[in-house]
């Protein structure tokens, strides 16, 4: 631009402003996400991200898994590999697999770049701008960022604490067909759900998938948490009892470590088949080295007893978080998990968790706001609390100090006759 | 025309950046922006967080400058600063006692109008202050004598956070609820409107000298958190469209604020300037932001200077004790 120019028009920080796709405009700086760079500083205790403690990983096992690679198979692991995925760690999936009652080819399986790139593959397959995506309320972060992208109508159903409710899935579909909009997939986390920590139960999930394979719905089955229970085995995936109407997502990030970014997509032949040309298209392929590291460990440690392991940690954790939610935050509802990361508070009424965070960061607490897990601009009655990650003892300060928040905001808010609530 | 300040060695300087403030991420962004442009210049540049070992951070960098890019609270209150003055180390920026009147919008708004610069009226209402009387009938009092539309804001913050521009009487509570999340004092101002100014002081100890004013024009309309820091949101005018007199009256009122604040090095000072070029004070900041999309920065490049070579004579100029 001139100076002539800029003198007009004024100087725009941005010279590409006009070349953007539409889709860009779903994304901006964000002054919650701004302040989460506290978290970063020790003093805070961060109850906000979703982060696996892979410190109860030893990383001797990596390191044996590491040492053999290069040894074996070392230029195999540096090269390129397959768009598919690597066939000897696609083989050891469906073992992962059949622990949740999935019997599979491994002709269809597509190994990705963790989960989140297999939802983001089968987004840019199926979703054109104003197509609906029907969602848990709440539904996870991660997905509605991918949705949003993808220019999507997120409708979302409501959620109890046996997961989504078929009746409401059923009157969300009508009222969808008769505005005349075109539902594209229902997105599910049936397993100790992010945010909510809820499981979908046994009943539930049959009613669901026969009200989706009624209305020709493509059901997709995110499913990172599954094997991290506490006390009892979740229900069969959904996956297990239907063949040609789920897409199944899994990853190596909670059951191993997120550093590695694998994860795995489950499709019928004729998705599968545009999820590999996808994911050439975006990739090439997958880390060979990331896959085959995964692979060596799967062969060669009791990667069973580590699972074990890691659900030994977080019920510790998720005991701890419910214990100082009894001790702390009575009068505050929240969501009792048997397996995952998270729980989901609901506030006292009035109470903005979005409009809050900056006195918590003030407290030296994070957490997520509830808003971060809808599309539609509600949950600011709640938030999500992640035990996953911080000690005991820290998990019981954060939310000691969090009860100091709630209760400085709701005196502000009786100060102002509660009209500054949302 | 910044005067370059020269100096035969290369300086050793200690960046501090970050902070647990609402701010910090702004802090770190701004802080590896200065220390590209100083390393540039062949500044040896060390970047810490200020925490529990920024005296051991000192003793071990020894540094001949530290710069403190920390942005909120403790950075920019003075409390930082006060420390730093007993290391006996340079630093770049107002002194501690300088950076607790300026960070403060109410004192700063009360002084600089003792100089006859024309500040919004405003009332400053500390949280406590509602507790004590009935909430209802003071925002009832104060809105009907400062007269919709109003801004509230934390009298101590950055950034735009915490800040609503209230044009419903219904509206005014859960802005000073969302003031009150930053800072437990608030400041209700009447809005003006104008064209927002927002004018860069460099002062490299041979007087204040006034950058060419930024002009602010926010796509939306409303220069908040997010039209500041995400880049095409807002347009720029640098120098900003004003007549010849009007631009010399901007800059001396930015120049007569910086001093009688006692800010030294740098600072920016925002205004607008209503319809009758009535020219309104608004804040001043001790740290501006030195991001990509800040406005100290744009207003050296529009000076015909860069960057490298301005933050290395701030950093000489500290080091000789000057500014």
């Amino acid at each position: 631009m001139t100076h002539e120019q800029q003198q007009q028009q004024g100087l725009n920080l941005d010279q590409w402003l006009g070349a953007y796709a539409a889709r860009a405009n779903t994304l901006s700086v964000s002054e919650v996400r701004a302040l989460f760079a506290v978290v970063s500083r020790p003093e805070v205790v961060s109850l906000a991200g979703g982060m696996p403690y892979v410190s109860a990983l030893p990383k001797e096992l990596l390191s044996q898994s590491y040492e053999t690679l290069m040894a074996s198979r070392g230029d195999i692991a540096l090269q390129y590999g397959s768009g598919q995925g690597d066939p000897v760690l696609r083989d050891q999936i469906r073992e992962l697999m059949a622990l949740e009652g999935i019997h599979s080819s491994v002709e269809d399986l597509i190994i990705t770049t963790g989960s989140q790139h297999g939802l983001d593959l089968l987004s840019g397959l199926f979703l054109d701008e104003g197509d609906v995506v029907l969602a848990e309320a709440p539904s996870y972060v991660g997905a509605i960022g991918i949705f949003r992208h993808y220019e999507a109508h997120i409708e979302h159903v409501y959620t109890d604490d046996d997961g989504m409710s078929p009746e409401a899935l059923q009157d969300r579909i009508n009222a969808m067909l008769a505005e005349g909009r075109k539902i594209k997939f229902l997105y599910l986390v049936p397993n100790f759900g992010n945010p909510s920590g809820v499981t979908l139960s046994e009943s539930r999930r049959h009613q669901i998938l026969e009200i989706c394979k009624r209305h020709h719905i493509l059901v997709i089955e995110d499913n990172p948490y599954g094997l991290l229970y506490f006390d009892e085995k979740p229900p069969m995936a959904l996956r297990s009892h239907n063949e040609d109407g789920v897409i199944y997502l899994g990853s190596f990030s909670k059951i191993l470590a997120p550093g590695f970014r694998v994860g795995y997509v489950l499709a019928p032949p004729a998705i599968r088949d545009k999820m590999v040309l996808a994911n050439e298209s975006a990739l090439l392929c997958p880390s060979s080295f990331s896959q085959m590291m995964i692979s060596e460990y799967l062969a060669t440690a009791d990667w069973q007893k580590q699972i074990d392991t890691f659900r030994g940690v977080y019920r510790e954790r998720r005991d701890a978080a419910l214990q100082a939610m009894h001790d702390y935050l009575p009068g505050v509802r929240t969501t009792k998990p048997n397996g995952g990361f998270y729980l989901w508070l609901t506030l006292p009424e009035g109470i903005d968790s979005k409009a809050m965070l900056p006195l918590a960061v003030k407290e030296l607490v994070a957490y997520t706001p509830g808003t971060a897990f809808f599309g539609n601009g509600a949950g600011h009655d709640n938030l999500r609390i992640s035990f996953s990650y911080p000690t005991p003892d820290n998990i019981k300060l954060g939310i000691k100090r969090l009860s100091t928040v709630i209760n400085l905001q709701t005196e502000l808010l009786d100060t102002f006759g509660h009209k500054g609530g949302h | 025309m910044i005067p370059k300040q020269h100096s035969s060695d290369k300086l050793v300087i200690q960046v501090l950046a970050g902070g647990i403030s609402h701010e910090r991420d702004i802090s770190l962004k701004s802080a590896r922006r200065v220390a590209d442009a100083l390393t540039e210049q062949g500044a040896t540049v060390i970047i810490r967080e200020p925490d529990g070992n920024l005296l051991d951070y000192i003793a071990i960098d020894r540094p001949d400058v530290i710069w403190p890019v920390l942005h909120g609270a403790t950075g920019e209150d003075g409390a930082l600063r006060d420390i730093l003055a007993l290391t006996g180390v340079p630093f770049i920026g107002a002194s501690s006692e300088a950076a607790r009147l300026a960070w403060d919008k109410s004192i700063a708004k009360t002084l600089v109008s003792r100089i006859g610069i024309q500040t919004p009226v405003s009332v400053t209402l500390p949280k406590e202050a509602f507790k004590e009387l009935d909430a209802d009938a003071v925002l009832k009092i104060v809105s009907s004598s400062l007269a919709l539309p109003l801004v509230v804001k934390p009298a101590r913050s950055g950034s735009a956070q915490g800040v609503t521009v209230v044009r419903n009487i219904e509206d005014l509570a859960k802005a000073m609820i969302d003031a009150y999340v930053y800072c437990d004092v608030a400041i209700i101002e009447r809005l003006v409107q104008g064209i927002e100014l927002a004018v860069s002081v460099i002062d490299l100890g041979a007087g204040a000298i006034p950058l060419p004013a930024v002009e602010i024009e926010p796509v939306a309309g409303n220069f908040g958190f997010e039209e500041r820091y995400t880049a095409g949101e807002t347009n720029y005018f640098v120098p900003a469209r004003l007549s010849s007199s009007l631009s010399e009256r901007v800059a001396r009122t930015a120049i007569e604020a910086h001093e009688l604040l006692g800010l030294r090095h740098m600072s920016r000072i925002d205004m607008i300037v209503d319809e009758s070029e009535t020219i309104w004070f608004l804040e001043a900041n001790v740290q501006p932001g030195l991001t990509e999309t800040s406005l100290l920065p744009l207003s050296i490049l529009a000076a015909k200077q860069t960057l490298g070579e301005t933050y290395y004579s701030l950093a000489v100029a500290a080091h000789r004790g000057r500014g």
